[in-house]
């Protein structure tokens, strides 16, 4: 396409500070201090969370509220075969158990539209919540599980991992024909489907595809906690955080989401050691006032006064 | 063999009965026009036929096979394409985009990038939209988001096309336009049904018309045939005779 | 066993008065004024906690706070629709859009009206004891405070169903309800009907709140059980339709108490399997066409 040959040299620019963040990235904790290194999983996790999310609901419009679902999911998995096999295997065994449930989901719900997928996702956190209490009290008697304990490096690394992984695939999606077909769903959907996209396919393969990488991130973030039950594990905060962070962010662009969950993720860290009392206030307070005043977040704010800013320029000039 | 054919096709939304009973046929290369009044069964006729509902009972063939109850991907990857009363364009996606994704999915197997742009060019071309081509389809003006439909649905490479309203809520002269465009597919070889308000329309272009009144078939023939039908005239042109044109 | 089934029933019963109330609440904010209201526990909450302090510290009689409640919290729900919500509703391109906005600026409120109840009330578990006494009913003992409060949600909820059908704002709010489009060519005032069910709606909450003190502990984060609850008998009852969300609560409370005679653990399972089951084969609701 004329469009990406004109942009190629800016593009190269972008891949070489993107390597050049990575790499960064890949030596923090050989120099930073600790608590850097539980701040910087804090904010992967949710990066890898939101990313995840607007890969399916950005696109396609579908709200999904399943994130926990998913996210438990792996996380359950993580300690039920933790320490039995391999830790890689254990990631990648968390991320498939999540596709499957999100493949059976997905093709049993998404002809549910608007509202009703969003209220459905949400019942279905704590369905699962509620049915592994149930399950663990009266068949296995036990509440809740251990996980083995892995350092803060190597989590670290294994979401640096993860995320690097996720931002190529939900790139190369966007880059291809799918990415187009997803969004002319998120458009409109009967005319998608008339001009021959299947869209139930498609909808439900990126739905179990973005899943994939939430019970990834959660087989991953179980060894953090060392101790998991069913409420931890399937907390409907999981759910709304990537939503909000989202949001927050700006949908726009893939990188959107990733300036959301990285602010918010340092704020809410910042507010939990500072003002632990007042955190919900605050961070409630900051949700409503960006959904009132940013509708396409932060970065469509920028992206307004970058344009507002060179419009004076060219009116000067 | 007549390219579609339907038996008995039938449809009801909940006790009330929508498509009644209706048979049809369409001839390779010819353009059908489907009229009645309002809530009439038209366009539930269109739904029924690009499997956006499927009828119950009754049976639709495309050249002889049976494609009941096929998913619309299938129906439209079969040469089926159709547009919309109300128009839905991908509304922020660009007129080409429209277009292309079209090329990419309304054929199995679909284009490589590098031919479905340049199908997508040239659809926009044939139907007069290069100018805009980058533009948002939200922002075109009704008479171009109705064009980019057509471009759109083209782009599948039907052999058969649905259009339904194409010209409604144009004004005269986007009509005259309409109906070149309409024409202009014809001389490509596509069959053509078309549900219209716009009774001039419909007798300049179609070769043979059938009337749905109520959900059920009441009269089918030549538009000479047609205006000369008393039943016609009855239900149809009795109330609308002023409307119409 | 005849007893037995008796006592299933009428404990079902009683939860379910509770269930309806919330759920007419929630109706009328999600119904009508498309809101789906993760916050409305937090009503709950606030009512509650109302109730409790009034009769902790000053004596109040908790059925005397009922009324001083709902002017109170009438003012706040009315309050939030005519800013928050408003101004969301005119920022919004769709009504999707809408539905999704106002779904998360109440996920909003929610942390900040409990980080407020937190701050003023404590997290721990508080509880009163008020008609505290058993009553005979049909061979079973019953307290008197849970029979009170079947009898109020059944004349709230009843007593605001009449002023739906029969007053002019009780229709105008029912037909904005079914089309709020027309119902605005037809005259009637759209913002200020969707702000005062949204009132209502906060009303209804805190009603059940205050009910739900004189039988239950409560704390200051027990609001996101009863949301959830709320949404599921809207849903049951289908979404816009009162009158389901009020025969649904009953029909929620009577299965609830059904599975808890059974198996007390699976009672929330069962309501989410429910809920789930029904979205699926017939998300219109129960009383849907």
């Amino acid at each position: 396409m004329d469009i990406t040959t004109l942009t190629s040299k800016k593009s190269l620019v972008w891949w070489v500070i993107i390597l050049i963040i990575f790499i960064l990235l890949a030596f923090v904790p050989l120099y930073a201090p600790g608590y850097a290194a539980i701040l910087l999983i804090s904010i992967l996790m949710y990066v890898i969370l939101t990313v995840s999310w607007v890969m399916f609901s950005g696109s396609t419009g579908y709200m999904s509220l399943a994130p926990a679902v998913f996210f438990g999911v792996g996380i359950y998995a993580s300690a039920i075969i933790g320490g039995k096999l391999p830790f890689p295997i254990v990631v990648g065994i968390g991320g498939l158990a999540s596709f499957c449930l999100a493949l059976l989901v997905g093709a049993l719900t998404l002809r549910l539209r608007g509202i009703y997928f969003a209220i459905f996702t949400f019942g279905l956190v704590m369905l699962m919540a509620h049915s592994l209490l149930f399950w663990e009290l009266h068949v296995t008697g036990t509440r809740g599980r251990f996980v083995i304990v892995m350092g803060y490096n190597t989590i670290y690394y294994y979401l640096l991992g993860i995320f690097v992984l996720l931002l190529l695939t939900a790139y190369l999606i966007n880059r291809s024909r799918f990415g187009l077909a997803l969004q002319s769903i998120g458009q409109e959907e009967d005319a998608a489907a008339h001009t021959g996209v299947n869209v139930t396919m498609l909808k439900v393969t990126t739905f179990a595809i973005s899943a994939f990488f939430m019970g990834a991130a959660g087989a991953v973030m179980a060894t953090k906690w060392t101790y998991i039950d069913p409420f931890i594990a399937f907390n409907p905060f999981y759910s709304f955080m990537p939503v909000v962070m989202a949001i927050f962010g700006g949908m726009g662009q893939l990188f959107g989401p990733i300036i959301g969950a990285v602010i918010l993720t340092y704020l809410e860290e910042f507010l939990i050691t500072k003002f632990a009392e007042l955190y919900m206030l605050i961070f409630g307070t900051i949700l409503v006032i960006a959904i009132l005043y940013l509708p396409d977040g932060l970065v469509g704010l920028i992206q307004k006064m970058w344009n507002r800013y060179s419009e004076r320029k060219h009116a000067d000039t | 063999m007549p390219i579609l054919e339907g038996k008995g096709v039938t449809k009801y939304f909940g006790g009330l009965v929508a498509v009644s009973n209706v048979d049809f046929k369409v001839e390779q290369g010819e353009a059908l026009g489907l009229i009645g009044p309002n809530g009439a069964g038209k366009t539930t006729l269109f739904n029924l036929i690009s499997a956006a509902l499927v009828p119950k009972p009754g049976t639709i063939r495309f050249k002889g096979e049976n494609i009941t109850g096929l998913k619309p991907y299938k129906i439209c990857r079969m040469v089926v394409a159709r547009t919309f009363q109300l128009v839905k364009v991908f509304a922020d996606m660009p007129a080409l985009s429209n277009v292309i994704l079209g090329s990419y999915f309304g054929m199995s197997p679909g284009m490589s990038s590098k031919d479905a742009v340049r199908e997508a060019t040239e659809l926009l071309e044939f139907v007069g939209l290069s100018a805009v081509k980058g533009t948002p389809a939200k922002d075109l003006t009704l008479a171009n988001q109705k064009r980019l439909e057509v471009a759109r649905a083209l782009a599948t490479n039907p052999e058969l096309l649905l259009l339904d309203e194409m010209m409604a809520g144009l004004n005269p002269t986007e009509v005259g336009q309409a109906m070149e465009l309409v024409t202009r597919i014809r001389d490509k070889g596509i069959t053509i049904i078309m549900i219209e308000h716009v009774m001039k329309a419909i007798m300049n272009v179609c070769e043979r018309i059938i009337v749905l009144h109520h959900g059920a078939k009441i009269a089918e023939g030549t538009p000479q045939e047609i205006v000369t039908s008393k039943k016609v005239i009855e239900v149809y042109l009795g109330e609308k005779a002023h409307a119409g044109s | 066993m005849i007893v037995t089934f008796l006592d299933i029933v009428i404990a079902g019963l009683l939860m379910g008065g509770i269930y309806a109330l919330i759920a007419v609440g929630l109706s009328l904010q999600y119904g009508v004024a498309r809101v789906l209201n993760i916050s409305h526990g937090e009503f709950i909450m606030i009512g509650a906690f109302g109730t409790w302090m009034l009769y902790k510290m000053v004596g109040i009689n908790p059925l005397i706070t009922l009324a001083m409640c709902g002017p109170v919290l009438f003012l706040i729900g009315f309050f939030l629709h005519k800013t928050l919500f408003r101004s969301l509703l005119a920022s919004s391109a769709s009504a999707d859009i809408f539905e999704a906005k106002s779904m998360l600026a109440s996920f909003g409120l929610l942390f900040i009206i409990q980080n407020i109840a937190i701050l003023t009330w404590g997290a721990d578990i508080k509880s009163y004891s008020y008609l505290n006494y058993g009553v005979n009913l049909g061979g079973a003992l019953f307290a008197a405070n849970r029979l009170v409060t079947l009898l109020f949600a059944v004349v709230i909820s009843t007593a605001f169903y009449l002023f739906l059908a029969f007053t002019r704002l009780g229709k105008g709010i029912r037909a904005a309800a079914q089309d709020p489009r027309t119902a605005g060519l037809m005259g009637v005032n759209i913002n200020q009907v969707l702000a005062l069910c949204f009132g209502f709606g906060a009303v209804m909450a805190g009603l059940a709140g205050g009910l739900l003190s004189m039988c239950y502990p409560i704390t200051t984060t027990m609001g996101m059980e009863y949301t959830i609850i709320a949404i599921i008998v809207v849903v049951l009852g289908g979404l816009g339709s009162i009158v389901g969300s009020f025969i649904g609560g009953f029909l929620l409370g009577i299965i609830g108490s059904i599975v808890t005679y059974i198996e007390p653990g699976l009672a929330m399972v069962s309501y989410y399997v429910i809920f789930i089951v029904l979205l699926l084969a017939k998300p219109t609701g129960i009383l849907g066409k």
